[in-house]
């Protein structure tokens, strides 16, 4: 694309250029911007991908425990796996009133909302560690049994994806601070988002298919 | 102290052996002579500035062949000592154990560190030009893709000086490569090698989608495009889906042996299986990821050479794809023998022989575009045609395997070392060879002399047959593989003997392959014109050596092969230099980050191949800080004026 758009896109979605008669969104106004947004989905596709087998993996070890502790008797502590579940199901919710209020060329509401939502990342991620500590401490470690190892390791990949993407929300936060809402911005915002809200749905997965099923099996 | 000290190097360091001796002495000097030569001549801003930062998809592409045909005399050596040893019987110039690291080496540095960065190069060198780009869609992303490949191989090269290699087999199964049956840092060291080069091959393959679905020239529909990048995009595919299963596999491992987890172990409740199972999910589809852009190049050479439109394309297309979608359903006849059910195993066998059809499909579209055409016998030609031939028996023989019963007999005997040479030399090597030659005068301004390159073709083609032909009956005479040595009323002398001159003269051919490119560099016939070959593609359109932009103009793609047309309709590139004003180009600019964050990288794989928890901290601090650099950055392009586009399109000769 030319460098008209590159340096007028310094705006709100109304003032965007238009493209076969549709207004595009502020994040597609660049060069970069749909390549890049086109790139993170295929990412995370790759990631979904990488799930798929931790989760093949923990199916297939799940009953694996060695006259170990049981899947049933590890989670009895339902209120702090349901919490970890409400808090991350929030923040997806704020991320997407935090792209909503970008759409709005609201700037204060948009590092709010991220904020807010980088908070209950940290509490989600802060209870999760929290119960990790706690089985060890009753001596349930990865190295105990093959079901163990596979759980530590799949909602640990889960809880490291996450801790990663605070950290990007904050760089990303930051610049908005400086910068503003722009094309580069908006675009940076709009894929975290996108990482956000993938990191909910596989929480959802391991929510029901780690929890649920062992808690009622 | 000093004593304390001593004991350290004993451990660190590979001994025992004079040649791992004779390797170090080399590898200290060869090391010593380019420092030197780098200092002397004053290049390291050079290296730095031209090569090292650089995001240019044809510098990278050149750096990845470099690569390939480095590790490609690595894994070559392996290969003859494993066939000099085997040559007579009950010979000890290998011992067992040296022989299972080199088994072990041979087979990784061949698939991952040769065949990758060598369809990487070709990717890197043709793709873009092709669609009609200036670069892929992230050329920041390529850069880093480059250099944790780089930092990979590195890595696991290492092994084979400091720490001791890798000895559990290319596949590297538990529970053997467990920690109390393989204890020692070679196992790590592939682990590690293997994950760092995994994330750049991830990130090649998503940047390379993106390229393809996104950065045509304006008129190139999909079904327009040419037909390697058909073949680029359903390797890519592949690439995405495979190799996060890699990641798992290798990662699971690795927490096996350094947290003690209980994946793959015998104890604890652990499955092997597991890992067999997670390997082959990306094992299997990881010899279509590099064959399948043979098949594309294979396409472009015999288009070109018999100067006719390609026979089916629209079959060409539909079999790359259906080749890329069954290839995920086939990973467990690796495994027949291994205890799965007559019904799982009779899926996974018709699912392999299935494949025979797409890539049948293929070999008669190429017959038939070569039949009545005016084929040019040059050098691509010659691979393509040697190629063919050999693919299509070795895929006969892999038809024999998919057949279940027959595998029982055959099963990790030398029938299957043959029948997966001969697909993975006479198919992926000979294809890639192929695209060498096509497009090494795009790479470098000047074509490889036929001459020696006829006599390195006859050797490494003979020397191909004298091997591996008698490895099939090996096989049936129930030789296994990875034995070290036999004995000598086993009956196998002969057979053995024959093989291993074929392997020599193979070797003879490479050789003649370095002296053919080091002549060529003096006295190749230089190509001025930018199309020595006469071809179809927009690659040809452009100066040999394209220019950093590329295109000073995307031209307006109309037909399936568009330069080909546009020759036809008496129209070119430098038509359109006169016909438009010059516009200033967007470029992305060169970075030295990518190379930074890899080596941060390679510092924490060391450290963790070693379990020095600190180093592996410290390199993955790095990788972080660097990440976070990367995303506050916000310009990472810049232009380039008009009139410098103008002048260098004048220098060219084309304005």
């Amino acid at each position: 694309m030319s460098t008209a758009i590159h340096k007028s896109s310094h705006g709100s979605v109304h003032e965007s250029p238009k493209y076969k008669g549709k207004v595009l969104p502020l994040e597609y106004t660049s060069h970069e911007g749909p390549l890049n947004i086109l790139g993170f989905w295929i990412f995370l596709a790759t990631d979904l991908i990488l799930f798929g087998c931790l989760f093949a993996t923990y199916f297939v070890l799940r009953t694996h425990v060695d006259g170990g502790v049981t899947d049933k008797e590890l989670f009895d502590n339902i209120t702090s796996f349901t919490a970890e579940t409400v808090i991350l199901l929030t923040s997806s919710f704020t991320s997407s009133l935090a792209i909503f209020a970008m759409r709005n060329n609201n700037k204060k509401r948009l590092i709010g909302w991220l904020i807010v939502t980088v908070i209950l990342g940290l509490s989600f991620v802060g209870l999760e560690l929290r119960e990790f500590i706690e089985y060890y401490h009753e001596g349930y470690t990865m190295s105990r049994s093959a079901f163990l190892s596979g759980f530590f390791t799949l909602v640990g990949t889960h809880g490291c994806h996450v801790s990663l993407g605070i950290i990007w929300m904050i760089s990303i936060i930051t610049q908005i601070a400086r910068y503003g809402i722009d094309a580069i911005n908006a675009r940076k915002t709009f894929i975290i988002s996108l990482y956000w809200h993938f990191l909910d749905i596989v929480w959802v997965f391991i929510f029901s298919v780690v929890y649920l099923t062992g808690v009622v099996s | 102290m000093l004593d304390r000290l001593k004991e350290f190097a004993s451990n660190f360091f590979v001994t025992g052996e004079p040649m791992i001796y004779m390797s170090d002495v080399a590898i200290v000097l060869v090391s010593l002579a380019i420092i030197f030569t780098l200092t002397y001549f004053k290049k390291w801003k050079w290296l730095w500035r031209e090569w090292i930062t650089t995001v240019d998809h044809k510098r990278i592409g050149i750096m990845y062949l470099i690569s390939a045909l480095l590790m490609l005399f690595r894994g070559g050596v392996d290969a003859l000592l494993m066939r000099t040893q085997l040559a007579l019987p009950n010979q000890h110039f290998l011992d067992a154990q040296h022989y299972n690291e080199i088994f072990t080496t041979h087979g990784t540095i061949m698939i991952l560190f040769m065949a990758m960065p060598f369809i990487f190069a070709l990717f890197n060198i043709a793709v873009p030009l092709q669609l009609g780009a200036r670069d892929v869609a992230f050329p920041y992303l390529n850069a880093i893709s480059f250099w944790m490949f780089f930092f990979g191989a590195l890595l696991f090269n290492l092994s084979f000086v400091i720490g001791g290699s890798p000895d559990g087999g290319w596949m590297s199964y538990p529970p053997l490569t467990e920690l109390p049956t393989d204890p020692g840092p070679g196992e790590n060291f592939y682990l590690l090698g293997l994950q760092i080069s995994g994330i750049g091959s991830i990130a090649t393959g998503i940047n390379f989608i993106v390229t393809i679905l996104k950065m045509r020239a304006p008129g190139m529909k999909l079904m327009k495009m040419p037909l390697f990048c058909w073949s680029v995009l359903a390797s890519c595919i592949v690439i995405i889906f495979a190799f996060p299963a890699l990641t798992i596999a290798l990662l699971l491992l690795m927490i096996d042996r350094m947290a003690g987890a209980h994946f793959f172990t015998m104890t604890g409740g652990g499955n092997p299986m597991m890992y067999i199972n997670l390997f082959w999910v990306w094992g299997h589809p990881e010899v279509y990821i590099v064959i399948l852009p043979a098949f594309g190049i294979l396409s472009e050479v015999v288009a070109t050479f018999s100067r006719k439109k390609i026979f089916g394309y629209a079959s060409m297309v539909a079999s790359l794809m259906v080749i890329s979608i069954v290839s995920y359903l086939v990973w467990a006849h690796h495994y027949f023998v291994m205890g799965a059910s007559a019904g799982v195993n009779s899926f996974f066998g018709v699912a392999s022989m299935i494949i025979g059809i797409p890539t049948g499909v293929k070999i008669f579209n190429w017959i038939f575009t070569m039949f009545r055409g005016r084929v040019r016998m040059t050098l691509p030609i010659y691979w393509t045609m040697a190629m063919i031939t050999c693919f299509a028996f070795g895929g006969m023989t892999g038809i024999m395997l998919a057949a279940v019963p027959i595998d029982y007999q055959v099963h990790n005997s030398y029938f299957l070392i043959a029948h997966f040479h001969q697909t993975l030399i006479g198919g992926v090597v000979f294809g890639l060879l192929a695209g060498l030659y096509y497009w090494w005068p795009k790479m470098f301004g000047f074509k490889l002399n036929e001459r020696l390159g006829k006599w390195a073709f006859w050797f490494f083609n003979i020397g191909f047959y004298v091997c591996f032909m008698p490895q099939y009956a090996l096989g049936f005479m129930g030789m296994t593989r990875r034995v070290y040595t036999y004995p000598a009323d086993a009956g196998w002398t002969s057979m053995n003997f024959t093989s291993t001159i074929g392997a020599y003269m193979m070797g003879v051919g490479f050789i003649f392959m370095v002296v053919q490119i080091l002549y060529s560099i003096k006295y190749g016939e230089r190509d001025l014109t930018g199309d020595p070959w006469d071809g179809r593609t927009l690659e040809w359109s452009v100066p040999s050596p394209a220019p950093e932009y590329n295109f000073a103009h995307i031209p307006e793609v109309e037909e399936r092969d568009a330069w080909w047309e546009m020759k036809q309709k008496g129209q070119s590139l430098v038509q359109l230099n006169h016909q438009k004003p010059f516009e200033p180009i967007h470029m992305p600019n060169n970075s030295g980050r990518p190379f930074i964050m890899s080596l941060f990288f390679f510092i924490a794989g060391f450290g963790l191949v070693f379990n020095w928890w600190w180093m592996g901290a410290v390199g993955l601090l790095g990788v972080a800080v660097t990440m976070v650099l990367r995303s506050q950055e916000r310009h990472d392009s810049h232009y380039i004026p008009a009139e410098e586009v103008q002048r260098s399109e004048a220098a060219l000769g084309r304005f």
